[in-house]
């Protein structure tokens, strides 16, 4: 995979053998200009692999999962797992996912943008910030199924909190962190440094210029990708998995220490039952699960469009 | 990138209140270093212990994964390493074409209108989560793509292909995004000249331009195989659990993260050798996925000061 020097690379197609490579497939053949067109067409189908596939997905879970949906969408949304996938419902995976969604952003959102601040405003250029922004980098590669492993081994087993909700919001908030990270020191390098500088000509500290400039005029890029983080954190099954959260249970999250169930882990659990009954309420919680995502996703495309400032 | 170098220092002594407060970024900015501590120390700590009971060798070079009770059984690692390798070659087969023609047509074919219409689908693509491209493949890819084409009698319920082809399609929105932005990166001058040659738009695209963005495309190969190997829900519902060592894509197989999947949702009790086992199998897993990260990190750092 390692690549040539640039400067080679750039010369290559008109090398030693002069322009003749280079030119060679373009001389205006009425078979070459029928490559061109053909090699066009290629690539549009090939993009639209990607659309058609994505648009069988959803048009799969929707007819799978509407009829079961529609037909008593209350029921659903209140009723809690059953023997009997036409009368199960999401009720405890709903709550599960909420619960799990506010936890995560208490415990993800301070630390992300205080980490982001500093790295961006504070961090002295040297050794130890390098390290810690490799890391992160290197963090946001890690596998989810191996921060599962990170919090059963450190919150579920050595603080001993058990399967709980506190467990896995703290195992999902660790796998958010880097994401909200990067996107919270993207928005800070967008703030010019005229801002910075005006503020400091006015005697201004760096704290009270990252507190009341900086801060505020990175926030609707930061919650943007924030949101995203989140909705990526609510679609997340493994973690979950591996920390132990349950499919049947029958009540909802009542405080921290509850044991919890979530939308992705009962979409998994259904997906795996073999009677068809059980993959149409797989579906509808399906549908479910991508309104709140779509839902979450409108809310950063439009704190990104209504609040961005341009400079 | 923080204060100017030019500024006068107003502040004789950093006031104490601020001071406390540098204090406490940085700790959050700390506390990512904690995280990487912390994996490596679980995964280390419970590995170790697991290879008291389990030689090394006949873990890194066994070719039979058979766990019979809690302590029994074969711990040989390569029928798993085997059926994460076929997750990753198919998904590249699926999505690296795939991803790579959209690329190229999103950089240089598309005109701004489609562009705007193609590009937020993509990333509507890769915002589904795992769980339900799982459900996608084996509701969908295997009973209505795969077993017509290919016979029923030959293409098992659950079978690796459906879940290569899930996990390209996963990755599919990877690589093109990142490619794309290597191919924008390729300054307008080259194609300049390549037209100037009297090359077509296409031998541009194939000789120049795409030659020159080869280390960003490399570089999400990387990712995107390294997403692959690490991809957990897709590939635990529609490959089955049947870890073996094979080529044919039509049958049934285990990868690394569904063993773990599987292991954590089994009846295996905390210390045993199966229980531990989901943990040496993780930490192959992570130096795995580490490896080709920083590998493709490496390549976009360069890449970055090419062209800037």
């Amino acid at each position: 995979m390692t690549a040539p020097a640039p400067a080679a690379r750039q010369t290559a197609p008109v090398g030693r053998e002069g322009t003749a490579i280079l030119v060679k497939g373009s001389t205006r053949t009425r078979r070459n200009v029928l490559f061109d067109t053909a090699f066009s067409m290629v690539l549009f189908v090939a993009t639209l692999v990607g659309v058609v596939a994505l648009a069988m997905l959803l048009w799969s879970i929707y007819d799978r999962g509407w009829d079961r949906l529609a037909a008593d969408p209350v029921a659903f949304l209140q009723n809690f797992a059953s023997r009997r996938p036409t009368r199960a419902g999401i009720r405890a995976a709903l709550w599960g996912s909420i619960w799990l969604m506010g936890l995560v952003a208490l415990f993800a959102v301070p630390i992300g943008v205080g980490a982001a601040l500093y790295l961006e405003e504070f961090a002295p250029r040297r050794r130890l910030t390098t390290i810690v922004e490799t890391n992160i980098s290197n963090l946001a590669g890690v596998p989810s199924v191996v921060y599962g492993i990170l919090g059963l081994g450190v919150f579920v087993q050595f603080l001993d909190l058990g399967e709980t909700i506190i467990a896995g919001a703290l195992t999902l908030a660790v796998m958010s962190l880097p994401v909200i990270i990067i996107a919270g020191r993207e928005a800070i390098r967008a703030v010019p440094q005229s801002v910075r500088l005006g503020a400091y000509g006015l005697g201004a500290t760096k704290w009270q210029v990252a507190r009341t400039l900086v801060l505020p005029a990175a926030m609707p890029g930061t919650l943007t990708g924030t949101i995203l983080a989140l909705s990526r954190a609510l679609g997340e099954t493994a973690p979950l998995l591996v920390v132990g959260a349950k499919v049947s249970i029958f009540n909802t999250p009542s405080s921290v220490d509850s044991e919890f169930s979530a939308l992705p882990m009962i979409i998994f659990d259904w997906t795996q039952r073999p009677q068809r009954e059980w993959a149409y309420a797989a579906a509808a919680a399906i549908i479910v699960l991508l309104a709140v995502l779509l839902a979450m996703n409108a809310v950063a495309i439009f704190l990104r469009n209504r609040y961005s400032t341009r400079w | 990138m923080s204060a100017a170098p030019a500024l006068p220092d107003l502040t004789r002594r950093p006031r104490r209140a601020e001071r406390v407060v540098v204090g406490v970024l940085f700790a959050c900015a700390a506390v990512s270093v904690g995280v990487t501590i912390a994996i490596i120390a679980v995964l280390l700590f419970e590995t170790l212990d697991f290879f008291r009971d389990v030689d090394v060798f006949s873990f890194l070079t066994g070719t039979k994964w058979r766990l019979l009770g809690d302590r029994e059984g074969d711990y040989g690692v390569l029928p798993l390493l085997g059926g994460t390798a076929m997750i990753g070659v198919g998904a590249l087969v699926v999505g690296l074409p795939l991803g790579l023609a959209t690329a190229i047509y999103l950089a240089e074919y598309a005109r701004p209108r489609v562009r705007a219409v193609l590009k937020p689908t993509l990333e509507l693509l890769a915002g589904i989560p795992t769980v339900v491209i799982g459900f996608f493949a084996l509701n969908v890819i295997t009973p209505t793509i795969l077993r017509p084409l290919f016979g029923d009698d030959r293409v098992f319920i659950f079978n690796a292909a459906s879940g290569a082809i899930a996990v390209g399609l996963m990755v599919l929105p990877l690589i093109a995004s990142i490619s794309e932005d290597a191919i924008r990166a390729v300054p307008q001058s080259l194609r300049e000249a390549s037209y100037g040659l009297g090359a077509s738009k296409r031998v541009t695209a194939l000789r120049v331009v795409v030659p020159a963005a080869l280390s960003g495309i490399a570089a999400s190969v990387l990712l995107a195989l390294s997403r692959a190997v690490g991809e957990t829900m897709a590939v635990t519902i529609a490959t089955g659990n049947t870890p073996r060592l094979t080529v044919n894509y039509f049958e049934s197989i285990q990868t690394l993260t569904a063993h773990i999947a599987n292991t954590v949702t089994g009846e295996a009790a905390a210390g045993t050798t199966r229980y531990q086992s989901l943990f040496a199998v993780g930490a192959t897993l992570f130096v795995i996925t580490l490896g080709m990260n920083m590998v493709s990190n490496a390549i976009v750092r360069r890449f970055r000061q090419e062209y800037q």
